[in-house]
């Protein structure tokens, strides 16, 4: 069901779209590392090379499985729970 | 030199005349009256107006500076795309409560003095309740009850607060209140519950949902962010804040995660950009209250906006249920553009609003260093694209086809979604030709577009939506489902009913025994008594009397008879009873 090879031809697109500005915002992380320290950094981790992509994907991931396995075994009630 | 209106009168007092026009002729005139009141406040300078002195108390209606300034420019602004937006509504009660809100808005940002400051704020929670019941369904008509009740609540323990403050300091003046003593505590809390904080939020998820398409514009603007300005204006700095804002920011976007009404998801997003603004009143420096001011500015912006671009698709629809949209790019591009124009906005997109005004707070966190802070500030960063940025627009206009064919929104919306957008990307893009001269607090001018930062935010939002993919692609993402998700609004509606029954039981239990024993039994007795005891009571005295003076029991019996029938009337003989009566007094004197 949810086999990309399903999906329309547009959705191929964005997804390979994606991917590629993955990849290259990830490259011009470690490229441009040096340019990184003359900026005023308050923490140190800010200029650990790729520090906010893998901060922002494991974010995400956190996010969607307490919200799923967690919050939602706690809080779901049937749609006229208050009716 | 012209003497300026006072805008919120322009608001209050033209939307009485609303029902007097009809057709193009009161959109005219509605369209007009933000207009006059943008006008008017241009004219305005740093200083005081319309002041009056009513039981010796000194209102103030006017008290005009930087801060005022910026909440009255965005106020208007969004009340003239609110209007626009809503202007296909034929009802004047929508209108006219449209009006009473925003003018009763504009009335707390004016306000010099709390008491001027509680009747403002008291008339937002009628204008708001009037919202809610225009759309005229029994949730709704729920809704605004509930939304009425608390709101009800706090301003009772604000006005405690309010009449304490005065009490003590001897000045109704609105500065800096500060958490020393009760009144501060119980203002804040008065503040805190219009802010919508966590477990006092849930009047808000609760309620914006079941507002009408247009309402709802106006409802995810003023509360919340009057409160926001009452708490820059008296609680700035306070440390506190800083916790609770990171909790608004952080604890919404699970729920989001979950939640199939896409209102909802904005609504519980609108808590989590709330949250960021008490960060930054919380942290207290120029920079970080600017940033508060900023970002509400250009919060109110895309969050109408997204409202209207799902209030679009409920107005086509009918529907707001993730479950029952999808596909609807082919039918309304216009509105899915704008959509997403508002999800970039909001997920701080360079280039968008959102990214010139919230990193002001991250960057004043930081300058702190406020190192958990600033991580779970992040943390949210990234869960509102996921939640709001990418969930809002994937759901409506994405993702499976639910094989809806509806028309485009109405021109009217349409004006309204471009305009937000246009002012979203125009904020984000020049934000120092456009937000940034009105900021109204001492601090170095902020630069949003280095290198750095662009990179940072730019990865942490592609890795974000890198997640999302490929948890949808798994399968992992959760699935949307036709469900109620409980929050602390559980405790006024379950547990509310659950209060009810206990009560219902125990004081109507309470109630019937005491029919019983006090109404029934007790006060029949007591007539009773009164009745027939005085006769007893002679009978008893007498009786001796008879057998001492000779009567036979025939006698006796025909006595007690005339007795009893004389007692139980009154018809007493006046003279005897005056003799009993001297008797009676006679002993009381000598006792």
């Amino acid at each position: 069901m949810s086999d990309a090879s399903h999906r329309p031809k547009a959705a191929k697109i964005v997804i390979k779209l994606l991917f590629a500005a993955c990849v290259t915002g990830f490259l011009i992380d470690f490229l441009f590392l040096s340019s990184r320290f003359d900026k005023h950094a308050v923490f140190e981790w800010e200029n650990w090379p790729g520090f906010y992509a893998v901060f922002g994907f494991v974010a995400c991931v956190a996010l969607v499985l307490v919200a799923k396995y967690v919050l939602r075994p706690l809080v779901m009630r049937d749609e006229d729970y208050y009716d | 030199m012209i003497n300026p209106l006072p805008p919120q009168f322009i608001f209050l007092l033209g939307g009485l005349l609303i029902p007097l026009f009809r057709g193009w002729v009161r959109t005219a005139f509605m369209l007009f009256l933000p207009v006059l009141a943008f006008y008017n406040y241009l004219l305005l300078e740093e200083g005081t107006y319309w002041t009056a002195t009513i039981l010796g108390f000194d209102l103030i209606l006017g008290r005009v500076d930087g801060l005022s300034l910026i909440f009255l420019n965005v106020f208007i602004v969004i009340t003239f795309i609110g209007i626009i937006y809503n202007s296909h509504v034929r009802g004047r009660m929508e209108h006219f409560s449209a009006f009473l809100y925003s003018g009763s808005a504009l009335g707390v940002i004016l306000a010099g003095d709390l008491i001027t400051f509680f009747v403002f704020w008291e008339l937002l929670t009628v204008g708001a309740s009037f919202l809610l019941l225009v759309r005229k369904t029994a949730r709704s008509l729920g809704a605004a009850v509930r939304y009425t009740l608390v709101h009800v609540l706090g301003g009772l323990v604000l006005l405690a607060g309010i009449l304490l403050h005065i009490h003590q300091t001897g000045s109704t003046g609105f500065g800096q209140i500060g958490l020393n003593g009760l009144p501060g505590y119980l203002i804040f809390f008065g503040f805190g519950l219009n802010c919508a904080w966590p477990f006092l939020h849930s009047w808000l998820t609760a309620t914006y949902p079941e507002s009408t398409a247009g309402g709802i514009v106006f409802m995810a603007t003023f509360t919340t962010k009057t409160a926001n300005y009452a708490l820059l204006r008296g609680f700035p700095g306070e440390p506190s804040l800083i916790w609770i804002g990171t909790a608004m920011a952080t604890f919404p976007i699970f729920y989001a995660v979950i939640e199939n009404d896409l209102r909802k998801v904005l609504a519980y997003s609108l808590i989590n950009q709330v949250g960021f603004m008490v960060v930054g009143i919380g942290i207290g420096t120029g920079l970080a209250m600017n940033g508060s001011a900023a970002h509400v500015y250009s919060d109110i912006l895309f969050k109408a906006l997204l409202f209207m671009a799902v209030g679009a698709v409920l107005y086509r629809t009918g529907k707001t249920k993730a479950t029952e949209l999808g596909g609807l790019f082919r039918s309304m591009p216009f509105t899915g553009v704008c959509c997403i124009i508002g999800a970039a906005s909001i997920s701080a997109f360079p280039l968008f609003s959102g990214f010139a005004s919230k990193s002001i707070i991250m960057s004043a966190a930081a300058e702190g260093h406020l190192t958990v802070i600033w991580l779970l500030l992040l943390f949210a960063s990234a869960g509102v694209f996921h939640h709001a940025g990418i969930k809002i627009p994937f759901f409506a206009f994405f993702s499976h086809d639910s094989g809806i064919r509806v028309k485009e929104a109405p021109w009217n919306m349409r004006i309204a979604m471009g305009l937000a957008a246009l002012a979203c990307i125009a904020i984000g893009t020049f934000p120092h030709q456009t937000i940034y001269p009105l900021l109204p607090f001492e601090a170095p001018v902020y630069q949003p577009y280095t290198f750095s930062h662009v990179m940072a935010q730019s990865l942490l939002l592609i890795f974000s939506a890198l997640a999302f993919t490929l948890l949808l692609l798994s399968g992992i993402y959760p699935s949307e489902i036709r469900s109620v998700n409980i929050d602390s609004d559980w405790l006024y509606r379950r547990g509310g009913a659950f209060f009810y029954r206990i009560f219902d039981r125990s004081l109507n239990g309470i109630n019937a025994m005491a029919h019983k024993t006090v109404v029934a039994g007790l006060t029949g007795a007591l007539a009773r008594f009164a009745a027939a005891g005085p006769a007893r009571l002679a009978n008893f005295l007498l009786s001796g009397y008879w057998a001492l003076t000779g009567k036979t029991a025939q006698q006796r019996d025909h006595l007690r008879t005339a007795v009893m029938i004389n007692l139980e009337k009154g018809a007493l003989p006046v003279g005897l009873a005056a003799l009993v009566a001297v008797v009676v007094l006679g002993v009381l004197f000598f006792i």
